[in-house]
């Protein structure tokens, strides 16, 4: 038998779609605004971006003014909706702050205020990045563990992962392990990423940006929208409330095969499905929704499919959500898994915003719409360069 | 927590090629000698991947190999945690100055190097090895959080675990903002059990515990060792393969977050 699974006390998720749950589905329903031309300053890129609303004009202050950047305006953002900080005050209350453990997964971290440091330096001819910089506050990947653990005023371990696309996924994946090894009684798990001109162009030097809306699955699909998001989870140890969903499996593994494509067969996701379902101890029939990791590139969809065909044979249902937020890169896990609760508490099985036409060489036939559904345990994958992968299984216990 | 056994270390750091030397160093049976660290060319990559592989990758793979060397275990079988503060700055000065003052692309390799866990996917390839690997930082405290998720994935599971914690030195621009010496990497084999361990080593204990004075390389050693210690989280694990070294029994104190220190108590097997 499997260990009682932690359950999932409290989420929230943040993205293009909107702040908070109800937005979420209520844009997915509606299949409301969501990917729009990327018109951020001082970039010419011919691509469409998943933005955030209102962080310019929202900084950080008072105690938590030296941690003011992009990703972490959108962390407190996030942190706000749902009623989110105060089940976490609850908790803390509950266990003591010592005991809960903040987890995090970031790829860009606060790159968005290092690159405006450096274009102030290259612009302005400065001798120096500048004082403002505050690199242990913004730049460094573990601020984001630090500035939420304060702002949530945790005082339990730490770690903030980057494993590119499966960081938030990840992150999640540590905070159930350090559950189980007693080294905390709760944790806030959760990932955040921003939108700045490296991972803009990085992606665009690999010819992985789309210039059109990404169309995860599509027929003659052309890459990747990049997003922004923060999505986050309070994990508890202690069987779940009556419709309270779970996190019932976690799989991880590596490629093995090359740093920015999937192994063409799809062999690490698979490794990472099917270890996610042996920890829940559920056969591939037993769930009702997979939410793909869908990129919309040409390569990793097929890889996918290939995975999904290999785990599950044709018939599962399936979406992918990255043409309604963006790939949230080191977010996208924890954007999605908060996603993936929205729907089972929603009662939606979301569909692949921004495809119409399906690629007819890919075995799984995906939702494209979304449809009123009622999935009880939901699959969500994460893979990322370096040939990371990660699954998580929500939902019911 | 029960105690984690450690059956295989590595090192590479300036004057600090190997574990044997270190061991002799720290317990003054030989003296400290700064030297530049020898070229790093990692055997076990294929030709493209050895030609991208930075040199922070070399070097936290350099160590991984010493560590793994005479294990009754094949690196495949082995999942694996790499902790770094800041990886490698870099990469990260580079992709900002091609975009903001040379105007250019950016180049697609140094993109993709620039993922926190490229480290890790160099490694994973050298090998072949599919296992879960995670990517982690904890700013001055990367080694004890590294130490801390090793023990939580042995809680959970009997196959061992390779931890790397390593970090160097950045570029000036960078540098006045986040110092680090070096560059330095760790690598340590842990394991539940004693199994697949050539010889030994000890076993370690690890403890929360509010915050105190970290300990230090013990008096009389080269202070460049201890300006090492301080000046790279990764060559925090100093102190700790002091104790080890000298053999004896004892605690040591790391630094984790600035409200916990890490206490780990070093045993024999």
């Amino acid at each position: 038998m499997p260990p009682i699974p932690a359950s999932i006390t409290a989420y929230t998720l943040t993205s293009a779609l909107g702040a908070g749950c109800a937005a979420t589905l209520a844009a997915l329903c509606g299949e409301g605004p969501g990917l729009r031309r990327c018109t951020l300053p001082g970039l010419d890129l011919d691509t469409w971006v998943g933005q955030v609303e209102g962080l310019e004009t929202a900084p950080l202050t008072g105690a938590l003014a030296d941690y003011d950047c992009r990703n972490h305006r959108l962390a407190a953002l996030a942190l706000g909706q749902d009623g989110f900080r105060e089940r976490v005050a609850e908790a803390a209350r509950r266990h003591g702050a010592g005991r809960i453990g903040v987890f995090l997964g970031t790829s860009t971290a606060g790159l968005n205020h290092t690159e405006q440091c450096y274009r102030r330096y290259f612009e302005q001819g400065r001798d120096a990045l500048g004082a403002d910089l505050r690199y242990a506050h913004t730049h460094t990947n573990f601020a984001l563990a630090a500035c939420c653990r304060r702002l949530l005023g945790l005082a339990g371990p730490a770690l903030v992962i980057s494993t590119a696309c499966s960081s938030g996924a990840k992150a999640i994946a540590a905070g159930d392990r350090y559950l189980r090894a007693g080294l905390c009684d709760a944790a806030v798990v959760g990932g955040v990423d921003t939108l700045c001109a490296t991972t803009l162009y990085g992606f665009q030097s690999l010819e992985l940006l789309s210039p059109r809306p990404a169309s995860p699955w599509g027929l003659g699909r052309t890459g990747i929208s990049i997003g922004e998001g923060a999505g986050f989870l309070l994990l508890e140890r202690a069987a779940s409330a009556p419709g309270q969903s779970a996190l019932l499996g976690t799989g991880e593994s590596s490629d093995a095969h090359h740093i920015s494509s999937p192994h063409p067969d799809g062999d690490g996701a698979v490794l990472a499905m099917t270890a996610a379902l042996a920890r829940a101890g559920l056969a591939p029939a037993a769930i009702d929704y997979v939410n793909l990791h869908g990129t919309g590139t040409p390569v990793n969809d097929r890889a996918e499919d290939r995975a999904m065909a290999r785990v599950f044979g044709p018939g599962v249902a399936a979406g992918s959500t990255k043409g309604a937020t963006g790939h949230t890169l080191g977010a996208a896990g924890a954007v999605e898994a908060a996603l993936c609760l929205v729907c089972m508490a929603g009662g939606l099985l979301p569909g692949t915003q921004g495809t119409k036409v399906q690629d007819p060489d890919l075995a799984l036939r995906v939702l494209t719409h979304p449809r009123p559904g009622a999935p009880r345990r939901v699959m969500s994958n994460s893979f990322g360069f370096g040939g990371s992968n990660c699954c998580l299984i929500l939902g019911q216990p | 927590m029960t105690p984690l056994h450690l059956i295989g270390v590595g090192l590479v750091a300036p004057g600090l090629p190997d574990w044997e030397s270190t061991g002799a160093v720290l317990t003054g049976r030989r003296p400290y000698v700064a030297a530049p660290i020898p070229p790093l060319a990692p055997a076990a990559l294929p030709s493209n991947e050895r030609r991208r592989a930075t040199l922070g990758t070399r070097l936290a793979l350099a160590a991984a190999e010493q560590a793994c060397a005479g294990l009754a275990l094949d690196p495949r079988e082995l999942s694996s945690v790499f902790t770094a503060s800041e990886s490698d700055l870099g990469i990260i000065d580079r992709l900002c100055t091609d975009i903001f003052g040379r105007h250019i692309p950016v180049s697609p390799t140094v993109f993709h190097n620039s993922v926190h866990n490229a480290v890790a996917g160099y490694w994973s390839i050298a090998h072949g090895c599919r296992q879960a690997s995670t990517s982690l930082s904890a700013w001055d405290g990367s080694l004890a959080a590294g130490l801390l998720e090793c023990a939580a994935q042995l809680a959970d599971t009997d196959r061992p675990v390779l931890l790397v914690a390593y970090d160097l030195p950045g570029p000036a621009l960078l540098d006045s903002h986040r110092h680090l010496e070096g560059p330095f990497a760790c690598a340590l084999v842990l394991s539940a059990a004693a199994l697949g361990a050539a010889q030994p080593v000890a076993t370690l204990a690890l403890d929360l515990t509010t915050p105190g004075v970290p300990d230090p390389l013990p008096p009389g050693l080269d202070p460049a060792l201890e300006v090492l210690r301080v000046g790279n989280p990764a060559a925090r694990v100093l102190p700790l393969l002091y104790r080890i070294a000298a053999g004896g029994e004892g605690t040591v104190r790391l630094p984790y977050l600035e409200d916990l220190d890490l206490l780990v108590r070093v045993g024999r097997q």
